[in-house]
């Protein structure tokens, strides 16, 4: 099994969201970075134990600029056995995708991997896009993935429930919680992610959409405090006041 | 020209995403001056409802499909044929998989997750999990949108839709459905779309106590969730972790019991119309956030709630 794991960084989940340049930037000053959640906890693990299971390769793939490298050493270090990194900034789903799709055609991976969502994005759509682009079926929003003999079998998420469904390889897949259980790197692993091999390769891209403006939500009002002995109260103004029930 | 909404039908009739999906798409289209037409696959009871949305065709393609690629292609196809000028599909487990793939196939600039119509050539979304939006501009000549689920409401009138028949060549289905389970065995209204929400975290202390927590969201008709400790170790299902790492939900109602307010709990649900909260410990994060507080045990005050819900509810 040759699996590619797509992999991006994401802001702290404590981090403080500013943002500048009039507002056109996130603010990255003083910011910690994570591998996103999504990528490291259900794609990336369930890629490695599919890898201990079947045996062969889990590459990861990422679109950023060298400020990514020390997420990319962390995913070795849980595991990964090589890591390509696209040296171009990403700022748009298309491009990321058409970075990530031009460099995995042709490579003959059986899978490729990515979390759900990014957690400062949010957008959902390069799975699919990639998919697309290299004319392979996509199945979203994953939460059990089993390879049996070159069938896929996988759960997903349905309307108002969980989908079984089966499709042969390669394919192209978005990681959901449940999927697998986040695992922390031991010392052995960090160790031997220094001398794996981590790729940088240049590449141009075009862009689909741009970012205005960022903007933060309005501050809530004072918390409206009932005593413990009235709940009803509490009804009363659910129905009344904030008309919620 | 037109706009397209490509709507996922369940059992006849087009799920809540697929008439929000109609609803935007009806919305942009008369701001524009022209018509929007809704795309569906399978049987449909009627127009499904989808003339009351706003659009003035449905396109029915005479299969259902499962397979993102043959949607993919039926959606791109009646898009070229109508001289869609925005594409307009849900932002769940069916727009994720589809408008992406139609996006590549009309190289059109897509959004993902938008919350409000596009102003001026932009169009708003949320970013950072809801702790913050952006206003974003497509520069191609089509663009692909995928509506937040509980943003944009469903439009209500008294029009009838043409239903017309629609086919095209989509190709072979490369997966096959194997079998379905309900994600909640009592018919909850599933989380991302539920418009009330009664959820606990660890002060609950364990999972044989989520009968309160259960008995309030009956009597208020809402769908339950939790926080991501109590779904790690597995005293509720993943489907109902909901936060910046589980499900990001806007509800008009969102209650909370005994949970703290961490911030990657409120990053899931701080777009929530209102928040009630209920936690002994008046230092709690969360009471920052809500419109309204009770300091108190959860054991005491949900069943006092339920009986007052009861109640008024009738
Ligand atoms: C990368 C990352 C991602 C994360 N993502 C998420 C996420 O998506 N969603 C999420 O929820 N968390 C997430 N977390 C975890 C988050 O930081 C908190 O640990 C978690 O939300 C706490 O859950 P809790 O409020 O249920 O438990 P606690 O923080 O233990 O809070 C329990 C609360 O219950 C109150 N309480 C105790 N007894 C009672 C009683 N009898 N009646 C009423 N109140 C009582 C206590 O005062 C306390 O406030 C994430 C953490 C990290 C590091």
């Amino acid at each position: 099994m040759k699996i590619l794991v797509c992999i991006s960084q994401a802001p702290d989940t404590t981090s403080r969201i500013a943002f500048t340049d009039g507002d056109k930037a996130f603010d990255a000053s003083g910011v910690q970075y994570i591998v996103n959640p999504y990528d490291e906890w259900y794609a990336l693990v369930r890629a490695i134990e599919l890898k201990e299971k079947h045996g062969g390769s889990v590459t990861t793939l990422t679109v950023g600029e060298a400020v990514c490298d020390p997420i990319i050493r962390k995913a070795l270090a849980i595991g990964a056995d090589d890591a390509i990194r696209i040296n171009v900034e990403p700022t748009d789903p298309m491009q990321v995708a058409q970075l990530i799709a031009n460099e995995a055609q042709g490579q003959s991976y059986d899978l490729i991997l990515c979390g759900k969502e990014t957690i400062d994005h949010n957008g959902s759509v390069v799975p699919a896009m990639i998919a697309e682009m290299m004319d392979l079926p996509f199945v979203a929003l994953a939460t059990t993935l089993e390879i049996d003999d070159g069938l896929a079998k996988l759960t997903r998420e349905s309307a108002g429930g969980e989908e079984n469904v089966e499709v042969s390889l390669p394919l192209v897949a978005s990681a959901a919680k449940g999927m697998a259980e986040q695992r922390i790197p031991n010392m052995r692993g960090i160790m031997s992610a220094r001398s794996k091999p981590l790729n940088v390769v240049e590449a141009s891209s075009e862009t689909s959409t741009d970012v205005d403006k960022f903007t933060l939500p309005p501050e809530k009002g004072a918390c409206k405090m009932i005593d413990a002995d009235r709940p009803e109260e509490l009804i009363r103004l659910l129905r009344e006041e904030a008309k919620a029930i | 020209m037109s706009v397209l909404a490509i709507v996922s039908i369940k059992n006849g009739m087009p799920t809540k995403g697929g008439l929000e999906a109609a609803s935007y798409a009806a919305s942009h289209a008369e701001a524009q001056g022209i018509s929007a037409i809704a795309l569906v696959a399978g049987d449909i009871n009627g127009d499904g409802g989808l003339g009351a949305t706003g659009v003035s065709h449905v396109l029915q393609f005479s299969e259902a499909i499962t397979d993102s690629s043959q949607w993919a292609k039926l959606a791109a196809a009646a898009a070229q044929e109508h001289s869609a000028i925005a594409i307009v599909a849900s932002h769940d487990h069916f727009g994720r998989a589809i408008a992406p793939r139609v996006a590549v196939r009309l190289q059109a600039g897509l959004v993902a997750g938008v919350t409000e119509l596009p102003t001026h050539g932009s169009v708003r979304k949320n970013v950072f999990s809801g702790k913050a939006m952006a206003d974003v501009s497509v520069s191609t000549a089509v663009s692909v949108y995928t509506v937040t689920p509980n943003a944009f409401g469903i439009k209500n009138d008294s029009n009838e839709a043409e239903v017309q028949a629609f086919a095209s060549e989509i190709g072979t289905a490369r997966e096959s459905v194997t079998g379905f389970d309900t994600a909640s065995a009592d018919g909850q209204v599933p989380l991302p779309e539920a418009e009330l929400v009664v959820s606990a975290g660890r002060g609950l202390k364990g999972p044989e106590n989520w009968g309160i927590v259960e008995d309030l969201a009956k009597a208020l008709g809402a769908t339950t969730a939790c926080s991501r400790p109590v779904s790690d170790i597995g005293w509720r299902p993943h489907h109902e972790h909901v936060g910046q790492t589980g499900i990001t939900i806007r509800p008009n109602l969102y209650v909370a019991a005994g949970i703290s307010g961490a911030i990657q709990h409120l990053a899931g649900v701080n777009q929530s119309k209102t928040i009630v909260v209920i936690n002994t410990d008046p230092e709690a994060p969360f009471f920052k956030a809500a419109d309204y507080g009770i300091v108190g045990d959860a054991f005491e005050v949900l069943p006092k709630l339920t009986a007052a819900a009861k109640e008024l509810m009738g």
